[in-house]
């Protein structure tokens, strides 16, 4: 293992004592505890660490955050392996393994690198223009792209951590730990006020970990700790560290991420992120800046980064970026970070700075260091190609525009680049803020808010540490003190010293020193300055054609570090400003989010709820097959040892219509109706009429929608004078609810009618079959079951089995029928005294499979089966229950030209040579070939064990008129034809007789 | 009198038997059912003074007006559900008692427009008690439970994970009832273990 040559001996937030080991594409290195996968390779003098997306040209670490446009790795391996990390975020751990994503066979040797020698072939819209003809070879061309422009690899076994998700209120969030995030959840949790204050890095301090800046006496990182530390002190103050704030919806909702122990190497089996859904009275985003590059040809060469990165590996680091360093740019950080370098023993060649008067304190220190400082000048090309060997200087003209004079070579191998700051706006534009362009500083600021939200620091352009102090802690107090939480004792500024600072200078594009160079502006996406005049050109001149034709800012890094540059050119182009040309929008998520922390534990049993019934452990043990009735889980048949589906639903069939079936119909939604407007409420709900029902009588009805479609339909019952209960249909319980009471409480007001969902209160048991009455009349105390006496749609209560019962007399099969039920914890006690006695009866418990197969023989619809919400009653076939004297919801759209057409589409019956699936098409004429007009579909289709053979349930177009006719049933991907039938849709006992048992 | 050990609880299909009141020294959540509460829902005027009169002589105390508040206690109380609908608790078995007694002072008092439906199996009781009891209620539950926001005798209806409950907070240890349909207690209890692990669960007795 070789030494980390590039690490300094002393300083930095690393602990040299605590040697980590890991691997970076199968080589092993080792780094110190506190480094991150970037800074411990760049310590071991690792130069190209990943390929460009299109291009493959070798790149090096650029960034220190998660701006990252180039060091995109793969983490760990298998289950938990993670793709398109930025390693500059990546903490180093004990056993780290990474790899470089997008190369192949390796990072020094890549095959795809072609594409770079060919690139003229493969300009901005390449692939639009190129693999769209012939359009159906798309999938052809696309399996081979992805690999030569792949990202990384997603794993395909199952996760094997823990992921959490928590809701959290707080008055003041403060989001970005830097000096003025940490001013202003300072200044608000001191008044009190339930603070967070999120931070995506490991510790607190922001900017002032990696530039070395001080506060009063100490250092800047000290001053972070000791804030901290009065942070943790405080009871209604919560640091969160590693938590990054994604997405900023409404009502100021903010989604963030935690990495618990990534850091940790998360261990399988541990917690590894948290999702934190916080609602925020008041926010303050301290959201910092990212630093811009400089655009020249080959601008992206392993040794070229940000200055504030250099300056980061030095301070927070401990690490020598480089040996030899250039620094250019536009502005007076170049120079701040020119002495860094030179007091880490980085040999600084020169600091190119574009401005011809490069004033201020920091210009004044670098030259007094005896380092050369080419002011009026730009770097007009890198040299080297796997590592930067020099860099090609020429001097600017007079207005800065373009170059004058010789080119000139300085050798390094580190070019530090610094073209000004873009405030992270990002949270702030996804709140609704709207975005004002600052010519002095050249970058987009917040301006308007639309959500109690405020900006301070960097993030608002104030970027000198005493700003970033005092704008913090004002922004906190304010935020607190809107609502009613006062800071105890007016706290002084703190003295920080500031010295007098130049103007930036923007420069965006200068013209190209060689035909056919690179200049890259997109690093990750390789879109270059060409690229961009290509797709103006063209005419994708508005910003939001020019992001998706060259792909510009659409890569994981979101184009952090070259967006407004792309802005800038394009402003350039069109000879406008960039205000005119305006930005992107930003959505969330602000970084990539593992999906894993948005599933959070709602995965395997806790994917969504299974609800059972009262009686749902005997159909456990009596080996149910189990059917999803939206979350319930109702019996879907009881096969017996050996016997398939067929057999069971028909030898369940059998029982119901000679014997005595018995099946748990606790699901039917259930609903009490109290007052004395409820009869008026029930006529205006349901199609008939609802005036002559007498207590203790139950009457079927069918409910509509405001188009006149079917909606639901079931019994309800007279209990007393003004009480009423209704059944709705399993999966329609909870929507019918709701749909009554928004009528009641918004249209009709004026109703005394109360409404009570009691689905849960009642178990409930059905049996049918012409032994039902011998059967329940062994159980059922103090009701008199006989035939005249206890008739055919008719409510007793009772006891049955010794508990108080609700005994309904109804029918979904055609045979004598009854519903039993009691409350829902003595369910599986009346279950099981049915059994018990049923012993004697050859009871058979039934699904819902069977029942299908007898309603169906009875023509009964399945609201939601044979309905699809454009059936009307009248297609049913069920004018009988809508009543012409009164009105009902839907009433007025039976009237519409439409739904009175003769030739809608009819329910009727059909007689299928052979089963058919539900959903089949129908044709009056068949031809081997499509297209035949269809004339309507199969809604329900069994084997009907009655009348042994298929029967069918059909919507078809002038049905009724139809009857008798014979259609076909095309099954082109079966390879078979089906004949059929059309008749009645009532197939088994027309008269009703058996009802009555 | 119906037998009441012919009833069953919805937890049954999770087997919990003989985890029950299992002595766990690091628990700091405590989490049970209360399977023996009567619960009546009631709908009524609260403009009605006379009519709330007559339910507070019934009641022992009077029905809570204002919006997630509750009166009584856990045991024997009542929760404000909406302006005019209220969830009354008794001690299980007296729920017939008093759903006749409310149904008679409702009528003496010439209350016209009343509803009472009794509803002690339509949802479940969880309890979920100990200081870290709110820790795992955040994990599934958009409310502000802090205690500023939610106290003691507070009541809301709301989502936990992916069912919707009726929380009350009994106690400030904190102690919460978590109110839930029938057929997502099992569910919800299997949620509530879980999200609880980290802290450590004590599985209660049934009360």
């Amino acid at each position: 293992m070789k030494r980390q040559r590039n690490r300094l001996d002393v300083g930095a937030r690393i602990d040299r004592s605590r040697r980590l080991r890991f691997h970076f594409n199968g080589k092993p290195y080792e780094g110190f505890a506190g480094d991150t996968l970037a800074s411990a390779l760049l310590a071991n003098g690792v130069r190209v660490v990943a390929r460009s997306f299109k291009y493959h040209r070798p790149r090096g670490i650029y960034s220190a955050g998660m701006e990252e446009p180039n060091a995109l790795v793969q983490l760990g391996g298998g289950a938990s392996s993670e793709p398109n990390l930025r390693a500059t975020q990546v903490e180093l751990f004990d056993g780290l393994e990474a790899a470089s994503v997008n190369c192949w066979p390796s990072v020094n040797f890549d095959i795809w690198a072609f594409n770079d020698r060919v690139s003229g072939l493969l300009p901005a819209g390449f692939y639009y223009k190129t693999f769209m003809w012939p359009k159906s070879f798309w999938h052809s061309y696309e399996k081979v792209i992805r690999k030569g422009a792949g990202l990384g690899t997603a794993p395909e076994m199952p996760d094997h951590n823990i992921y959490e998700k928590r809701h959290q209120h707080c008055d003041v969030l403060v989001v970005g730990g830097g000096p003025a995030g940490i001013s202003a959840a300072l200044a608000a949790g001191r008044s009190g006020a339930r603070v967070i204050l999120a931070d995506e890095q490991a510790e607190l301090g922001g900017a002032l970990l990696g530039n070395g800046e001080r506060i009063e006496a100490a250092s800047g990182v000290d001053w972070a700790m000791g804030a901290r530390a009065e942070l943790d002190g405080m009871d209604e103050v919560r640091v969160l560290s590693r938590t990054t704030a994604f997405g900023y919806y409404d009502h100021n909702y903010v989604l963030m991420v935690e990495r618990v122990n990534d850091h940790l190497g998360a261990p399988p089996g541990t917690l590894r992120q948290r999702l934190w859904k916080i609602r925020a009275r008041q926010v303050v985003l301290a959201t910092g800046s990212i630093e811009r590059p400089m655009v020249f040809a080959d601008n992206d060469r392993p040794g070229v980064m940000l200055a504030g990165a250099a300056r980061t590996y030095i301070n927070r680091f401990g690490v020598k970026p480089g040996n030899r360093a250039v620094l250019y740019g536009n502005n007076d950080h170049i120079h701040q970070v020119a002495l860094d370098l030179a007091d880490a023993g980085v040999r600084v060649e020169a600091v190119v700075d574009v401005r011809a008067k490069a004033v201020g304190e920091a210009v004044a220190a670098v030259r007094e260091r005896g380092i050369e400082v080419m002011a009026g000048h730009a770097v007009g090309g890198a040299l080297g190609k796997k590592r930067l060997r020099g860099v090609e200087v020429l001097a600017l003209n007079e207005k800065g525009d373009g170059f004058a004079g010789d080119i000139r070579r300085l050798r390094c191998d580190l070019l530090c680049l610094s073209g000004g700051w873009t405030p992270t706006v990002h949270l702030f534009s996804q709140s609704g803020g709207k975005l004002d362009y600052s010519e002095n500083q050249a970058c987009f600021l917040p301006g308007e808010a639309r959500q109690a939200v405020s900006v301070a620091g960097a993030a608002n352009g104030v970027f000198a540490l005493k700003g970033c102090l005092g704008e913090g802690a004002a922004a906190g107090r304010s935020a607190a003190g809107k609502l009613g939480f006062r800071e105890v004792g007016a706290p002084e500024a703190l003295p920080v010293a500031q010295g007098e600072a130049g103007a930036l200078m923007p420069v965006w594009r200068l013209p190209p020193v060689s035909k056919g160079e690179r200049r890259f502006v997109d690093l990750h996406g390789d879109v270059t300055v060409s690229d961009i005049e290509l797709a103006a050109r063209e005419g994708y001149s508005a910003n939001e054609h020019l992001k998706r034709y060259t792909s510009t800012g659409m890569g994981p890094d979101q184009g952090r570090t070259g967006n407004m540059h792309a802005l800038g050119i394009l402003a350039d182009i069109r000879g406008e400003s960039i205000p005119a040309v305006g930005t992107t929008t930003f959505r969330p998520p602000y970084t990539p989010v593992p999906y894993g922390v948005m599933a959070g534990r709602d995965v395997g049993v806790l994917a969504d709820p299974v609800r059972m019934t009262a009686m749902h452990g005997w159909h456990e043990r009596s080996g149910a097959v189990f059917d999803d009735v939206g979350q319930w889980k109702r019996p879907w048949y009881f096969p017996r040892t050996g016997e398939g589906m067929a057999a069971a639903v028909r030898r369940e069939c059998i029982a119901a219509r000679s014997g005595v079936a018995i099946l748990d119909a606790s699901t039917l939604g259930k609903i009490d109706i109290q007052g004395p407007d409820a009869a008026k409420f029930l006529n205006r709900v349901y199609t008939n009429s609802w005036n002559k029902l007498a207590v203790g009588r139950c009457r079927y009805g069918l409910m509509l929608g405001e188009d006149g479609m079917v909606m639901d339909d079931g019994v309800t019952s007279r209990l007393a004078e003004n009480h009423y209960f209704m059944t709705t249909t399993s999966g329609g319980a909870a929507r019918v609810m709701a749909w009554l009471e928004d009528w009641l409480q918004c249209e009709w007001p004026e109703l005394k009618v109360y409404l009570t969902s009691v689905t849960e209160q009642w178990a409930t048991l059905s049996i049918s079959g012409p032994n039902a009455r011998r059967l329940l009349s062994e159980l059922a105390e103090g009701v008199d079951l006989e035939a005249d006496a206890f008739p055919h749609m008719v409510v007793r209560s009772g006891k049955v089995a010794g508990i108080e019962a609700r005994i309904s007399r109804v029918s979904f099969t055609g045979e004598l029928g009854y519903e039993v039920s009691v409350a829902t914890s003595y369910g599986l006690a009346l279950w099981q005294a049915f059994q018990r006695v049923g012993e004697n009866y050859d009871l058979t418990p039934i699904g819902t499979e069977a029942l299908h197969v007898l309603r169906a023989e009875k023509g009964y619809i399945a609201v939601g089966h044979d309905t699809d919400g454009s059936v009307t009653p009248g297609d049913l076939g069920m004018d009988w229950i809508v009543s012409k004297k009164k009105d009902f919801i839907g009433r007025r759209s039976l009237a519409r030209a439409d739904t009175m057409r003769t030739d809608r589409k009819h329910f009727v019956g059909l007689l299928p040579e052979t089963r058919v699936p539900e959903g089949a098409q129908i044709v009056a004429e068949y031809k081997r070939r499509p297209p035949m007009k269809m004339i309507g579909h199969v809604t329900s289709c069994y084997d009907s064990a009655a009348l042994g053979r298929p029967i069918a349930l059909a919507l078809i177009a002038g049905g009724r008129e139809r009857i008798g006719e014979t259609v076909t049933i095309p099954l082109t991907l079966q390879g078979r034809v089906v004949k059929a039938e059309i008749t009645s849709p009532v197939f088994y006992d027309p008269k009703g007789e058996r009802l009555n048992g | 009198m119906v037998d009441p050990s012919l009833r069953q609880s919805p937890l049954a299909t999770l087997h919990l038997g003989g985890r029950e009141g299992q002595p766990a020294p690091e628990a700091s959540v405590h989490l049970a059912e209360r399977r023996s509460v009567g619960k009546i829902n009631l709908r009524a005027d609260p403009g009605d003074g006379v009519l709330m009169n007559a339910f507070e002589s019934v009641l022992g105390y009077p029905l809570p007006l204002d919006p997630n508040r509750t009166s009584g206690d856990g045991k024997r109380g009542a929760l404000r559900l909406g302006p005019d609908e209220w969830l009354v608790t008794v001690p299980g078995g007296q729920e017939n008692a008093l759903f006749g007694a409310l149904g008679t002072a409702a009528t003496a008092a010439g209350g016209k427009h009343v509803a009472l439906s009794d509803v002690s199996d339509a949802r479940t009781i969880l309890t979920l008690a100990g200081p870290r009891a709110r820790d795992v209620l955040q994990k599934g539950c958009g409310l502000d439970l802090h205690p500023r926001a939610f106290q003691t005798g507070h009541c809301a209806g709301t989502l936990l994970a992916r069912a919707a409950i009726l929380l009350h907070q009994t106690g400030d240890a904190p102690a919460y009832d978590i109110h839930v349909a029938w057929s997502f207690a099992a569910y919800l209890w299997v949620w509530l273990e879980d999200a609880g692990a980290e802290y450590g669960v004590a599985v209660g007795e049934v009360e």
